[in-house]
């Protein structure tokens, strides 16, 4: 029963991560953006957050918990917006090729990450780990009459407040896009952006905005891996490019339906844990465990394909850039 | 509603009374497209409650002109009057805004919506999106002027038709009282040719304008108020239907015979290289697109293709190439010059047909995107067609490149070296690459279609004197073309083609431009 427990909230924990970076995705993609800088943004969100955090803390005598989580989260959301608008600036001004773009971006994200990490690491000094103990504090803070509820405290209660921002999210993007008419017209953008230029749409404004505000959202996965997932560290063992991956793989298991990641996200997060709590496993055994979910992916991928369900494909203009006057 | 903030509304009253009050008018309209003039000092009234029809052949700059009402384009001189007071049109939105609906040729439609979705899309109507209420006002707009349409229906599950309804339910549920149709019939069957028809006449009887633009003599006789024709970008007239015949309005549309003087020698012993049977094609949404094709082509003569763009002429040369599916019982016999042998073409792929020794070269409508890489250089496009010649591993650029450099030399073309991607080539440089190869290759059948389209005068000349010298070393050559007074001066027969069907096979020496102009449109 334990270990069934921690296994749960081993995969919230974790899903929360790449909950968040699928939904900034699905947002982006949506809009036609195939932005595969994603592992990169989660890095931006995760050192900005880090080293905003890590300036107030050493600044402020007694940090509020409250400004805390207020600089971590807008530094971790404005420097992630940031790369995407880098992204958009490239792919949709100068029509660069998006998938060349998304990868620099990732390997600029991780290479921007991981050096300022190591600065804040020698800055911090001492045992050359810094550590912002006050903010990961104040991201990880349950409500304790809750979270002291036995076992459904223990599944359901005990998470700092991001992960109930992240479902929160999730259902209201799904609202989103499914019930209000920017969300219609953002659809329109990705599967046909002629069409919705052609019915008054601004294709570049949407295009920029879907794809900023989605690269903002990714980076609040950083922000949770750096705040409560290592609990305000910093380790330069590209763990969050993995976490990226596995986002934008999630992506696609989800089909592009926002609440699908709710779910989506903590299976992803069981199986990549399971290896932990199935006895008698090796070490090479463990990791063909974490194989699981881009196995499943891969198998979705399949069974959508297969069945050629229209509302379960990439949007139709997924990965191409739009010129009006190209015909 | 938008059209309640649309400036013209007061006078709405006045419009019912149809017939008589002005819509649109166009004065000078002057469009050009580099050295191409698409339209050229166009002169048109659209009147409320008025279907008018805008006449012309392909290329005739009927849709550019339209395009310029529905904010695609924006045209380099003349004036706009919508309502009498003048106006810019920059955008689609500028268009709605002013009432102006067009139904383009290629529906924009995002196919995984649902009608509703679709309709909606892009409007920005005050509170909040209620599917219910658009539903509702979507089956008011069906119900006034006999559309049959489901709100909640996904566009992907449509046919044709129903797509093209919704398009016209979407332009009116914006407000538009001016409706543009391009070659609304072009994809439809007969029958809701006149479901379509029908609903036009309901549109006219409630006031609206209708502008459709269509090459067909008979829908135009059937449906329109009053015609403006167009040829070659230039206004020609306007006239109203009621004292129209087929015969005056095709002798407006194609126009009297212009003398271009392109040579045309006579080859004597003639010998049968092609000869096509029962050839039929159906697309994959079930429309036939050729119908039971049979003719020959000769060596030593320029067999000419006419006919409106789409009936099934790109489909017809692709067959003969081995490109495209045919119906079962066709058959493509070619009589080899070397064995003199007779093979049969269909079942086979366009390589085997190369390796059995037969030679088309094949020039497509589409240069950039069948013919050569964009991204690539002369010589890598010269390659395309004998890379896999040769058994070393490495590949020989010896003989490309010098062919590369002959084309350039003796076609004349104009590229800063040969390895310059051609895609930053002008047009009529890309044609020359693209029909030099074709013609080194050595053919015994060269096919063309639409070689000379959007190339000026000398290189238009150019072409025609390759054809002709191939023609003259033995080739049979297959023209597509759609300029009349080219095709009557350079082909030494004229086939001629009008939806899908052959309907007829004319001496080019002696038809008259009248002749083929009625053949195009003439109904099978």
């Amino acid at each position: 029963m334990n270990s069934l427990i921690s296994l749960l909230q081993a995969a919230i924990y974790f899903g929360t991560v790449i909950m968040f970076g699928s939904l900034g995705e699905i947002l982006t993609e949506k809009s036609g953006n195939l932005n595969l800088g994603v592992p990169g943004i989660m890095y931006l969100g995760a050192i900005s957050s880090l080293t905003g955090a890590f300036f107030y803390e050493r600044a402020a005598e007694n940090p509020n918990p409250v400004v805390c989580v207020l600089i971590a989260f807008i530094c971790a959301f404005l420097a992630s917006a940031l790369g995407g608008l880098i992204y958009s600036f490239l792919t949709i001004t100068l029509r660069a090729n998006q998938n060349v773009t998304g990868l620099a971006l990732t390997i600029f994200g991780s290479g921007v990450g991981n050096f300022f990490g190591g600065s804040l690491n020698k800055l911090a000094g001492g045992v050359g780990q810094i550590s912002v103990s006050a903010t990961s504090a104040a991201f990880r803070a349950n409500i304790p009459a809750l979270a002291n509820l036995g076992t459904v405290g223990d599944v359901l209660f005990s998470y700092g407040f991001l992960v109930y921002f992240a479902i929160a999210a999730a259902i209201v993007m799904q609202w989103f896009l499914k019930r209000t008419r920017v969300g219609l017209n953002l659809r329109a953008v990705g599967e046909n952006p002629a069409t919705a230029d052609a019915a008054g749409i601004n294709v570049t404004l949407y295009k920029y905005l879907s794809t900023c505000i989605g690269s903002g959202i990714v980076g609040l996965g950083g922000l949770y891996y750096v705040m409560d997932y290592t609990k305000g560290t910093w380790a330069n063992d590209g763990t969050i490019e993995g976490l990226g991956w596995l986002a934008v793989a999630l992506v696609i298991f989800t089909t592009w339906k926002p609440a699908n990641a709710i779910w989506g996200a903590y299976l992803f997060g069981v199986l990549y844990w399971m290896n932990y709590y199935i006895p008698g496993l090796t070490r090479y055994s463990q990791e063909l465990f974490k194989m699981l979910p881009y196995l499943i992916t891969i198998i979705v991928l399949v069974i959508t394909s297969l069945r050629k369900k229209k509302e379960d494909q990439p949007p139709a203009n997924l990965g191409l850039a739009y010129f009006r006057e190209e015909r | 509603m938008m059209i309640l903030t649309n400036p013209q509304t007061e006078n709405a009253d006045a419009r019912r009374t149809a017939g008589s009050v002005s819509a649109i008018e166009m004065r000078g309209v002057t469009k050009t497209f580099g050295e191409v003039i698409a339209n050229n000092n166009v002169n048109l009234d659209i009147r409320y409650g008025e279907v008018l029809s805008l006449l012309g052949e392909n290329g005739s700059g009927k849709t550019t002109l339209m395009n310029m009402l529905s904010g695609i384009y924006f045209p380099d001189a003349g004036e706009i009057l919508v309502g009498g007071k003048p106006v810019t049109i920059r955008s689609p939105k500028d268009a709605f805004e002013l009432g102006i609906g067009m139904i383009h040729q290629h529906f924009k439609l995002v196919d995984v919506f649902t009608a509703a979705e679709n309709i909606v899309l892009g409007l920005k109507e005050e509170g909040r999106y209620d599917k219910k209420e658009v539903a509702r006002r979507v089956r008011e707009i069906c119900a006034k002027y006999g559309f049959d349409i489901d709100p909640d229906q996904k566009v992907y599950t449509m046919t044709v038709s129903q797509k093209q309804t919704l398009e016209i339910v979407k332009v009116l549920y914006r407000g538009a009282e001016i409706l543009i149709l391009d070659e609304p019939t072009a994809v439809l069957t007969l029958q809701e040719t006149e479901k379509l028809f029908s609903v036009i006449r309901n549109m006219r009887a409630d006031g609206k304008a209708v502008v459709i633009i269509t090459h067909k003599l008979n829908e135009v006789l059937a449906v329109s108020d009053r015609v403006s024709i167009l040829r070659h970008g230039e206004y020609i007239d306007t006239v109203n239907t009621k004292d129209a015949t087929e015969e005056s309005l095709t002798e407006m549309m194609v126009g009297k015979k212009v003398e271009l003087n392109i040579a045309r020698d006579d080859i004597p012993d003639k010998k049968k290289r092609l000869s096509v049977e029962h050839l039929s094609v159906t697309s994959p949404e079930g429309v036939k697109i050729l119908d039971d094709i049979s003719f020959e082509a000769y060596s030593g003569e320029i067999l000419g293709i006419a006919g409106i763009s789409g009936c099934g002429q790109k489909e017809l040369l692709e067959s003969i190439a081995g490109l495209q599916k045919t119906e079962d019982g066709a058959s493509v016999v070619y009589s080899d010059p070397e064995d003199e042998q007779d093979k049969q073409l269909i079942g086979t792929n366009p390589k085997q047909i190369r390796k059995l020794g037969i030679h088309l070269s094949f020039v497509p409508e589409d240069r950039l995107g069948m013919g050569l890489v964009g991204s690539m250089g002369m010589t890598d496009n010269m390659m395309l067609k004998n890379y896999s010649d040769g058994k070393s591993l490495f590949l020989d650029r010896k003989q490309p490149k010098e062919l590369a450099e002959r084309i350039l030399k003796e076609l004349e073309v104009v590229t800063p070296g040969i390895n310059t991607p051609v895609r930053r080539l002008s047009g009529g440089n890309v044609q020359k690459v693209l029909v030099g190869r074709e013609i080194a290759a050595a053919p015994t059948v060269l096919m063309t279609a639409y070689a000379v389209r959007g190339l000026d005068i000398n290189t238009s000349y150019t072409i025609y004197n390759l054809l002709n010298e191939q023609k003259k070393s033995g080739v049979a050559v297959i023209y597509v073309g759609e300029d009349l007074d080219v095709l009557l001066e350079l082909c030494d027969r004229i086939m001629v083609l009008c939806g899908g069907k052959i309907t007829g096979i004319v001496d080019g020496r002696t038809a008259r431009k009248e002749e083929v102009g009625a053949l195009m449109v003439k109904k099978v």
